[in-house]
């Protein structure tokens, strides 16, 4: 049987997923066993138009990028989102709060019209999406294992719950109890609660869990003495295409 | 040769989209032209109005390879602002984070981006099955170097545990020793990497073009995290006075500024670090550098690989010391979820560090809150692009005689050797020949 041809793609992020690929290191090479990758601009100078799955990091940011997004999903059969910027917007989204017109002018002064933009957003904004990678950045075990639903044909298998229920079962202190606003109560999980427990909080980097339970959100910030204004900064941080959506 | 077009877009094996145009009209250069088409990213736009506990988080993002020396730029800038200061202790175990990175990032580099031409390889993958020693010793080197990232940051890429006025959790002595251990004995990896790059050395072209070099410089040793603006044309400087040598502008070709300082262009990174630091490496460092004639002041870009390669066993050599020190001194716990105590005020601070490209510079302004007014963020590949324009400009006329292929790989090559970051710098490379 041919292997699955797979290409990576990237739009405006940092391209710390496709890094985190890289990271895989030695299981690079089993996943070199079973798939064909015939487009990684990043680490190859070969280039094929023809692949099953595409894997795409970074947000829609503007116009001209939609027509090369548009081809990547008529070459594909799959299109995986891959990190937080292609599948929830991410963190470009901060800039979707603010006027566009000044965002342009801050950074490139009086030649701001040379630099086309509009409001950052997920890849699922401009063409179909079929599986989604969260986080900022990839899990490297949890983007194994979508590869590995989807060379079986399967659903990969992602949590609809929040980022709280793993961050519990890790024996954390809760963020809140050290007087520390966090959007685990919000935030899909799926990383372990990896931030937390590194000893900070969630930043919310998964986007929002499906159906988030807002009414108890607030009744935690209530009970900790926090108001809506500690809520909506971190809510901008990840969350801006989302909310916008909802 | 007559008339030739090239037109390489969006330039492989680099981080981001870059583009070379060449146009040859009877064997003469009409037009040689780097361009940066990346999608603009906005991020000094984008901290505005955010809490002086964020902006690391946020800047972070800017680049997936270089998020530790981004995080720690931030961290000393938001510092310098707010006049906070940090532990002994604490500053060695970020230097350990920068060393991390800097591994990462050059082994990748090398291993993965570079080798490939030295190699006559279109990419690292053919290379898994014609050359599985050598792709092996590479992979467990940069996994070394991610093991040392998760340890001192809590993960490999967008770091966790560096936060203003220190870290949030650190590692044990123990976890500490331990990295020393394979650390040392990951010496014969490193020495087998230098030896294949040697064999292959010859490869890299003999390519000469007189420029300025601008790096942090340091009385104490090989400056990474700390240190004065140093350059080859004009001496050094307080890193306050960073926009005296950044000097950005716009160029409409590019959505990444560009910059200049003394002369049309400059250059940063290893082989500006090497060119102005050299005196700081040790004996041990020295010898890989004597393998390949490499000397200050080299003036070749392709040999900047090369300095990547000297330090990479710096990092691994300065790595080891630290850790004994840390032994020595005895590592002082702290308790879990450590948040240190801040005393927020306004004011404006200057962040310098060296990453793997180069040297980065943020700048950020506060008010009373604690709340960004202000942001500026100079990134190593923008200080390179008008250096890798005028190479360009310079190497192409010299290549005439050669196919069409050569040129564009000896294009591609020079690109290359000057790891751009180009999602950092907005962020994309292309070649064209028109």
């Amino acid at each position: 049987m041919q292997k699955p041809r797979v290409a990576f793609f990237d739009f405006a992020g940092c391209e710390g997923d496709q890094l985190q690929v890289a990271n895989l290191e030695e299981d690079i090479l089993a996943l070199l066993g079973q798939v064909d990758i015939v487009t990684f601009r990043e680490v190859m100078k070969e280039h094929s138009d023809q692949y099953d799955i595409a894997f795409v990091e970074g947000s829609c940011t503007r116009l001209l990028d939609e027509d090369r997004l548009k081809q990547i999903r008529k070459n594909a059969k799959v299109v995986v989102a891959l990190g937080s910027c292609a599948a929830i917007g991410g963190i470009n989204c901060i800039r979707n709060y603010k006027d566009l017109e000044e965002v342009r002018r801050t950074v490139y002064g009086d030649q701001a019209k040379l630099f086309d933009t509009y409001a950052a957003r997920p890849i699922d904004a401009v063409v179909k999406v079929d599986a989604y990678v969260y986080g900022c950045p990839i899990n490297k075990e949890e983007f194994l294992q979508v590869v590995k639903s989807l060379l079986l044909g399967k659903k990969p298998d992602i949590p609809t719950y929040p980022v709280c229920v793993e961050c519990k079962k890790n024996e954390n202190v809760c963020a809140f109890e050290r007087g520390q606003f966090c959007v685990g109560p919000v935030t899909r999980a799926g990383c372990d609660s990896c931030c937390v427990n590194e000893g900070t909080i969630c930043w919310g980097c998964r986007g929002l869990v499906d159906n988030p339970n807002e009414n108890s959100h607030k009744e935690v910030l209530i009970k900790y003495g926090l108001t809506v204004d500690d809520a909506i900064g971190k809510f901008k941080l990840y969350f801006g295409w989302q909310e916008a959506k909802r | 040769m007559n008339d030739m077009n090239i037109e390489i877009h969006h330039v492989t094996r680099v981080e981001g989209h870059g583009n070379i145009y060449v146009n040859v009209k009877k064997g003469v250069v009409e037009k040689c032209e780097w361009q940066v088409p990346e999608a603009p990213r906005f991020f000094e736009a984008m901290v505005l109005g955010r809490q002086w506990n964020e902006l690391h988080h946020v800047t972070s993002r800017i680049c997936g390879i270089c998020s530790i020396g981004h995080t720690l730029a931030s961290l000393k800038a938001t510092e310098a602002a707010m006049g906070i200061t940090i532990s002994d202790q604490d500053l060695k175990l970020r230097k350990l984070a920068l060393h991390a990175e800097n591994m990462q990032s050059h082994i990748l580099h090398l291993g993965f981006l570079v080798l490939p031409d030295l190699l006559g390889a279109g990419s690292v993958i053919p290379l898994a099955s014609s050359n599985p020693q050598e792709v092996k010793t590479v992979l467990r080197l940069h996994r070394l170097a991610n093991e040392m990232s998760n340890l001192l940051c809590g993960r490999t890429t967008h770091p966790q545990r560096l936060i203003p006025g220190g870290f949030s959790k650190i590692p044990s002595i123990k976890e500490l020793v331990a990295l020393k251990k394979k650390m040392q004995a990951a010496i014969p990896d490193l020495q087998a990497v230098a030896k294949l790059i040697k064999s292959a050395a010859g490869k890299l072209p003999n390519f000469v073009r007189e420029t300025e070099f601008i790096a942090l410089s340091s009385p104490d040793e090989y400056a990474l995290y700390d240190g004065q603006i140093a350059s080859t044309d004009t001496g050094k400087a307080p890193v306050n006075e960073y926009l005296t040598f950044t000097n950005e502008y716009i160029v409409p070709r590019s959505t990444a500024k560009w910059t200049k300082h003394n002369r049309d262009s400059y250059m940063v990174g290893a082989l500006a670090r090497f060119n102005l630091n050299y005196d700081k490496f040790s004996p041990w460092t020295k010898q890989v550098a004597d393998m390949f004639g490499l000397k200050p002041t080299c003036y070749n870009p392709f040999m900047n690989s090369i300095a990547q390669l000297v330090e990479t066993v710096h990092s691994v050599e300065d790595s080891i010391r630290l850790i004994n020190e840390l032994e020595n001194a005895g590592l002082k716990p702290q308790p879990d979820y450590f948040k240190p105590e801040i005393k927020v005020k306004a004011g404006r601070g200057v962040g310098a560090v060296e990453v793997p490209r180069g040297i980065l510079f943020h700048d950020y302004t506060y008010n009373a809150k604690g709340v960004c007014t202000k942001a500026n963020c100079v990134i190593p590949t923008n200080q390179n692009h008008a250096n890798i324009d005028l190479d360009m400009k310079a190497l192409v006329p010299t290549l005439l005689d050669k196919s069409q292929k050569e040129i564009e790989l000896a294009c591609e090559m020079l690109v290359r050797a000057y790891d751009p970051c180009i999602s950092c710098s907005t962020h994309y490379t292309t070649v064209h020949f028109v």
